[in-house]
């Protein structure tokens, strides 16, 4: 079981690293947002850092739908998608794995260079530590939802908007639980609550979602 | 038994006129407009799928007879 | 064995056509009595409440509007799931039948929600974990139709809608939950639209106006899925002979 699902992983991260392109314009789309809300808003810290956890995670999301239609196009029109669904193995652990690379290569790298944005909206070390933390463990939960909505729309015309339509209001509890923890850090409340229902979000959508997404791709490819 | 005086003071509505209104309003829009909309819907289908249907049995009927 | 036919003979489009539009006035007939009754008792007989004056009126229809919103939900996800596990043709139909009745009872308590706020609350729109749930499940409905209709076949797009139904039921609960976790943190109002004392009359009148609009969904989604079986089973014998029949 362990075996497909890193085999997926690794297969897609190879792939993934042939067009290092798209990761970094994905990395670089949450910079430039991020980016734009000061000069939107004024340059006020007080503002920012409360707006900071919000913008941040509202960004987060953005993001990680600009990779999502890529998830399953790419092998579905080369025919690979349909070797994987005729194979013996369930089908839902291939997914597993196409969302678990899905993450090492958008969500990971948002984690990472959020501290850096963080910092432009004055936040504390503190509320930095929990703004890594809480994308870190709030992405996966992204990548998961979205391969749901990345299987229903697969091979559909205006794919890529319909796709933010259906998946963006399931991301709702993870934006409130994310941008919640680094606000209560902010605030002095302490993000531990948070953070935990986040991590408890991320279990459930992947241990859910893979199954759900693979119920969407045999419809698909019927 | 009602609990209005006269029709005006029914019209008013304590001064929560526009907003009670507003809201009656809109629904009873939404419930004559919505079946008007279904109806209409559906009479356009039925007239397409009869042309549709008229159209395959011409096609039909040519190919038999020659 | 003639068990299992009567099922699928019930299920099967060519006998709910006629059965659907056989009910439709009745049903149409049952709604509106409901709605001059409640209306009577809630517009007519119903007392001032003290609190909020004659606005109170406003749930008469903002709560049965909201109930149906979400009851539709429920009825849709509750269709996708037996078309999912017993590939029927007529459930994918009945939950597109009843989706935009649906969005537009979502859109109905928002809008009512929104004239309720502003004399009481003093602005138009305020992110009270009600309303912001309902707007969320405004979206839900908007994705759906959005979905359905992006897919040309008709039995992919049922059964993707179906999929997407069931994940967004399981997800309403944790939504609505985040959101009011979201909204007592940041110290939302605390007014209800609905208070738990209510005369007996406004809770009549209520209960009243929840079965017109429960009543009017029916006929409405009854009538739009008989447009959409015409539709779909335009090949088939019994549709054939119903257009043709018609025509004389």
């Amino acid at each position: 079981m362990l075996k497909i699902i890193l085999a997926v992983v690794g297969r897609d991260l190879k792939l993934a690293m042939r067009r290092q392109a798209d990761i970094v314009s994905a990395l670089f789309f949450f910079v430039i947002v991020v980016s734009l809300f000061p000069l939107g808003i004024g340059p006020e810290p007080d503002l920012l850092r409360k707006l900071a956890p919000g913008v941040l995670w509202v960004a987060a999301l953005l993001a990680t739908m600009l990779s999502l239609p890529r998830l399953f196009a790419d092998d579905h029109r080369d025919g690979t998608l349909e070797q994987l669904a005729l194979a013996p193995h369930p089908l839902g652990l291939v997914v597993t794995g196409k969302v678990i690379a899905h993450w090492l290569v958008s969500g990971l790298p948002l984690a990472l260079i959020a501290p850096v944005l963080g910092v432009q909206f004055d936040l504390s070390g503190d509320a930095l530590l929990v703004l890594t933390f809480a994308i870190l463990i709030g992405t996966p939960a992204l990548s998961g939802i979205g391969a749901i909505g990345a299987a229903l729309t697969l091979g559909l015309r205006g794919g890529g908007v319909l796709l933010s339509l259906l998946v963006l209001p399931l991301y709702i509890p993870v934006l409130i639980f994310g941008a919640g923890a680094v606000d209560a850090t902010v605030t002095g409340l302490g993000g531990e609550g948070h953070l935990s229902l986040l991590g408890a979000l991320t279990f459930a959508s992947l241990g859910f979602a893979p199954w759900a997404s693979a119920a969407a791709l045999k419809i698909a490819l019927e | 038994m009602i609990h209005w005086n006269s029709f005006s003071d029914f019209l008013a509505m304590g001064g929560y006129g526009l907003y009670v209104w507003g809201s009656f309003g809109a629904t009873v829009l939404i419930m004559a407009v919505e079946p008007i909309l279904v109806a209409r819907n559906r009479k356009t289908t039925i007239t397409r799928l009869k042309r549709q249907m008229r159209a395959d049995s011409r096609a039909e009927n040519r190919n038999t007879a020659e | 064995m003639t068990d299992r036919f009567n099922l699928y003979r019930y299920a099967s489009p060519a006998t709910f056509y006629p059965l659907a539009g056989a009910l439709i006035p009745y049903f149409a007939a049952v709604s509106v009595v409901f709605g001059l009754a409640g209306l009577w008792l809630g517009m007519l007989v119903a007392p001032t409440d003290f609190q909020q004056g004659e606005g109170y009126r406003i749930i008469f229809i903002h709560v049965p509007a909201s109930w149906m919103s979400m009851f539709i939900y429920l009825v849709m996800a509750f269709w996708a799931a037996i078309g999912l596990a017993f590939n029927t043709r007529l459930s994918g139909m009945m939950a597109q039948a009843l989706a935009p009745t649906g969005a537009l009872m979502a859109f109905l308590s928002l809008w009512t929600g929104a004239l309720w706020g502003k004399p009481m609350w003093g602005t138009w729109w305020v992110w009270d974990a009600r309303l912001t749930s309902e707007l969320i499940l405004l979206f839900l409905y908007i994705g759906y139709m959005a979905l359905t209709a992006a897919i040309d076949d008709a039995r992919r797009a049922d059964k993707a809608g179906g999929i997407l139904l069931l994940v967004g039921v399981v997800n309403i609960p944790i939504i609505y939950f985040s959101v009011k976790w979201w909204n007592t943190l940041h110290q939302g109002s605390s007014v209800n639209l609905t208070k738990s004392s209510m005369a007996e009359t406004m809770l009549w009148g209520m209960l009243l106006m929840a079965m017109c609009f429960w009543m009017y969904s029916i006929a409405v989604a009854f009538a739009r899925v008989r447009t959409i079986m015409l539709e779909r089973e335009r090949h088939t014998d019994w549709v054939k002979a119903l257009l043709a029949g018609d025509e004389k």
